[in-house]
């Protein structure tokens, strides 16, 4: 592997500037004439607007503008759109309501913007906000997606009747409901997903400049796709041609899918920049992040699996319904359809399966990805099933597991997928075996004599990434394509810059992607420039999203290697008169196997450039580029397991161990993987034991809208965790890289929920298992015990 | 409008704002100083730590003519002569740091808790010191065996020498 290559533990080349506060992210970036936005957001979750009155605002110190709806709609600026097609089962298209980057007649949840404010400073932009006079007329506002599919709730988008967008199914419901009826049992049983603020810690925020001497719009953003962002801001929102708009996304501080979407901000602040003549900048607050990113998560389903005598599932039934939020954000409808019931079949072999899903629309922020992104939702449905089943047959849980594994490869299941490879054993006996599983009884007999209650509880989570083949994801109604594109630069010098359509926001980039070119060409790293984020300088990309970088990303850099790579080895064979079949390239020399004829890297490069000797009608110059479209998706697969004690007298859970046995295929820098399994582990942990977005259900107020009421995984609340990976290689790359970004966040919730309802003897507990919730269960369950 | 006249890592620095105006707006708006970041409205996240006076504090919560008078660093002082200050080092070797943006409080919180604790730190204490910092993306498991391995390392070394 080389010391810098693929396998090391490479310490990051970015985090010199990230530790010594160098790092720039978009609120960093000053222009000259630069100016400051503050958003008008609607305080009702559900209004008619009546009028707008901005004459005191607009004298109140430093204000430059005040500008609204009607204005951005008069000037052509289009609707915000959702860009993945889905039909309900009847065949109707989905119903998308017009969500409009600055409402005109209609609010439709707490923060939905109505006018942007530019004045000199922020703090002057805010003092003018609070002026602007807006008359609403409240309409009732609904919050839950259940009471938005009753009779009488009020309806928040004439599109779509009843606030239902599409009612769709996957699977074979005729197969599924004779499993049931024949099964000798079945398991029913309702789940809850927490609703979730993804809660990057740098706030979204924009800078919208527009040149009037080239007609030209740059856009600096908080984004994790730029390419997709100025993609579609062209094509769909008529901000400027693609031609016209440069979109730049600089170090991104995080972003677990809320920096995907295209947001009202970047659109309204390039519209105001234009219409005002500075540029100007936008930056949200954490208050504003919580009423305004993209939630996650938020379903409501009810399952029945069917089992056969022997304890083999036969059938597998599912009903969900998924809050999308007021308006439908730009991925919203894949995440609870083709990342949601396509995994439905788990690590097992499922004969028969349909899932139902509808989505709805409700008076609170929009819904769609985060890490995992309908994964998680699967993965949390299935292994709470699995483990309620086991408790309710009787029989142990590892069991019961084992015994229903899929364990022939390529696996097809009846939801779509089909599974390339994987070894579920090796990942749960991994995953016993530090977890001392065995040794479990004798300590929960030792928590019981001081009083405290211990559970133990796993999870064998598989999960979908490396999104995705263009083809089948267009099939699907995908409206963009899932490949990635690289270039590869060498500089007449030898020294190299890697182009790349993904964009890093933590994952470290800068070092993995020079890691892959040192391995091939035996360059140091510090010869590696990595170069992304920036539509001028990269030509095209899809970014970063689904743990898609590695499988994606960087085997577009591998064709693009390869061709370097060919052209290289012609030059050196033409220089060194050898047979171009001999020439192999290794730490950094260009040599002709078997003789002591050799050339450094940079003389190749060198000859490249001079073009002084160059094979017959090549063209001077060694630079490649090229497009990679994967052929399936990757199967990361593993087993999580979560032991925990709980204090009887206030309802905590304390984590004593938390173990994860991961399978990522080919990795290429372990310490890396590590940091992404130990974030979303926090992440999962997070949603099974603090996070949960809370609106008033009688008026559509966000009740956590701050630090102070929404919590956050905590270094307190966590303990160290416990990792190990079973890598079996992914067939369909060329690195064999699977992808290891969401699965912590992916398998840990129900590991974690199946422990704690281990330790309290009950089955059923809601996310986030609160001091309060799980002692209200245990008071529960000691007055049945007393009762009996 | 208030002048404000402070040394920050080192170099005496004077600016007018308005009254209003936080000393982490002053340092970022002002003199320039990204580094140090805002995360919340609430004093919970710690992107905004500085040290002020030797002590660590959310420079969020504190107004700029508050600070006015006194000695502040930021992280972008920490760093002597391009050399990394130990925490610095120990947050790159232990991959103590992912997005990047909750590191600049991260360090200058566990500077000043290592100095604070004498060398007597453990996995306990480290996780409830920063109770006030919250990061995304570590899950705080690197940053705590960061924060370990550099109270051992500075603390270890004059352990030693007192020996
Ligand atoms: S910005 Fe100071 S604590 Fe969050
Ligand atoms: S490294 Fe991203 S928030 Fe801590």
């Amino acid at each position: 592997m080389g010391m810098e290559g693929i396998g090391a533990r490479v310490t990051r080349k970015e985090d010199k500037r990230f530790l010594t506060g160098k790092g720039r992210y978009t609120d960093d970036m000053v222009v000259p004439g630069m100016k400051h936005a503050f958003f008008v957001r609607s305080p009702h979750a559900h209004a008619r607007i009546t009028g707008i009155d901005a004459s005191v605002a607009l004298g109140m110190p430093g204000v430059i503008a005040v500008l609204e709806g009607k204005q951005l709609q008069a000037d052509g600026i289009g609707n915000l759109i959702c860009g993945w097609m889905v039909h309900s089962k009847d065949g109707t298209p989905m119903k998308m309501g017009a969500w409009r980057p600055l409402a005109i007649d209609t609010v439709r949840y707490v923060g939905d913007a109505v006018a942007i404010v530019v004045a000199d400073s922020a703090a002057e932009a805010r003092d003018a906000a609070e002026a602007v006079m807006v008359d609403y007329d409240e309409l009732p506002a609904v919050t839950t997606s259940l009471a938005a599919l009753g009779a009488d709730a009020p309806q928040i988008h004439p599109e779509a009747p009843g606030n239902l967008i599409f009612d769709w199914q996957i699977g074979d419901p005729a197969a599924t409901d004779a499993a049931i009826a024949a099964a000798a049992h079945v398991i029913e049983i309702d789940i809850l997903n927490n609703r979730l603020s993804p809660n990057p810690m740098e706030p979204r925020a924009t800078l919208g400049i527009y040149d009037e001497a080239e007609d030209h719009f740059t856009c600096y953003t908080t984004s994790q796709n730029p390419h997709v962002a100025r993609l579609v801001m062209s094509a769909f929102y008529n901000v400027a041609p693609e031609n016209k708009l440069r979109v730049i996304a600089p170090d991104v501080g995080g972003g677990f899918g809320s920096k995907i979407y295209i947001y009202p901000e970047e659109i309204v602040c390039l519209w105001a920049s234009k219409k005002t003549g500075v540029p100007v900048k936008w930056t949200s607050d954490r208050t504003e992040a919580f009423l305004t990113d993209a939630h996650g998560r938020d379903h409501v389903s009810t399952v029945k699996m069917a089992f056969d005598k022997d304890h083999r599932i036969t059938g597998l039934k599912v009903d969900t319904v998924a809050n999308l939020g007021a308006y439908m954000s730009l991925f919203s409808s894949a995440v609870p359809t083709y990342l949601y019931a396509t995994l439905l079949s788990g690590q097992y072999a499922i004969p028969a399966i349909h899932a139902n899903v509808r989505t709805v629309y409700t008076n609170t922020v929009p819904v769609d990805a985060y890490r995992g992104a309908g994964r998680p939702e699967a993965t949390y449905l299935l292994e709470r099933t699995i483990e309620t089943a086991a408790r309710e047959l009787g029989i142990s849980p590892v069991e019961l597991r084992r015994k229903n594994f899929i364990r022939t490869f390529p696996y097809q299941t009846p939801v779509i997928m089909t599974y390339d490879a994987g070894d579920y054993e090796a990942s749960l006996s991994a995953a016993m075996q530090a977890a001392d599983w065995d040794g479990f009884p004798a300590r929960r007999a030792q928590s019981e004599a001081r009083g405290m209650k211990r559970g133990i509880g796993m999870s064998c989570y598989i999960e979908a990434c490396g999104i995705a083949p263009s083809q089948a994801v267009g099939s699907l109604g995908a409206g963009v394509g899932l490949w990635e594109s690289a270039e590869v630069r060498v500089n007449a010098v030898g020294t190299i810059e890697v182009l790349t359509g993904s964009h890093s926001h933590g994952q470290g980039h800068e070092t993995t992607f020079a890691q892959l070119v040192a391995d091939r060409l035996g360059v140091p790293i510090a010869s590696v420039n990595i170069v992304h984020g920036d539509t001028d300088k990269v030509q095209m990309g899809m970014g970063t999203y689904g743990s898609r970088s590695g499988a994606v990303g960087m085997s577009a850099v591998v064709k693009a290697l390869d061709k370097v790579e060919m052209k290289a080895k012609k030059i050196a064979a033409h220089l060194m008169e050898a047979d171009e079949a001999d020439i192999v390239i290794e730490n950094g020399d260009v040599k002709v196997a078997g003789t002591d004829k050799s050339l450094p890297w940079f003389q190749v490069a060198l000859a490249a450039y001079t073009a002084h000797n160059l094979p017959s009608g090549m063209e001077p110059g060694l630079k490649e580029s090229a497009f990679y479209d994967p052929s399936n998706f990757t199967f990361p697969a593993g087993c999580y397991i979560a032991e925990v004690e709980i204090d009887p007298e206030t309802g905590k859970t304390e984590i004593l161990q938390f173990v994860a046995a991961d399978d990522f295929g080919n990795i290429i820098n372990p310490m890396i993987v590590e940091g992404q399994v130990h974030g979303g582990l926090a992440q999962g942990i997070g949603q099974a034991l603090l996070e949960e977005v809370r609106y008033d259900e009688n008026n559509g107020q966000l009740l956590t809208a701050s630090y102070m009421d929404y919590a956050m995984p905590r270094a307190d609340d966590l303990p160290s965790f416990s990792l190990s990976h079973q890598n079996t290689p992914c067939p369909g790359n060329p690195l064999g890289i699977k992808g290891c970004g969401e699965a912590g966040a992916i398998g840990s919730p129900p590991a974690l929920m199946n422990a704690i309802t281990d330790a309290i003897g009950i089955n059923t507990l809601s996310m986030p298992a609160t001091p309060l919730k799980v002692w209200s269960a245990l008071q529960a369950v000691q007055m049945r015990q007393a009762a009996e | 409008m208030a002048k404000v006249t402070l040394t920050v890592n080192g170099r005496a620095m004077a600016g007018e704002c308005d009254d209003r105006t936080l000393l982490v707006h002053f340092i970022r708006d002002r003199l320039g100083l990204t580094g140090t970041h805002v995360g919340c409205d609430t004093t919970q996240c710690g992107a905004c730590v500085v040290h002020m006076d030797g002590k660590s504090v959310k420079s969020c919560s504190i107004l700029a003519v508050q600070a006015s008078g006194s000695t502040v660093t930021t992280i972008e002082g920490l760093a002597v002569q391009g050399e990394l200050h130990p925490v610095q080092a120990a947050f790159n070797q232990h991959h103590g740091l992912q997005c990047g943006f909750c590191t600049p409080g991260m360090v200058m919180t566990a500077v000043d808790m290592i100095a604070r604790h004498g060398g007597q730190l453990d996995e306990a204490t480290v996780r409830q010191e920063l109770e006030g910092n919250i990061c995304r993306c570590t899950g705080y498991h690197n940053i705590v065996k960061a924060v370990l391995s550099a109270n051992e390392q500075m603390h270890g070394a004059q352990r030693q020498a007192a020996e």
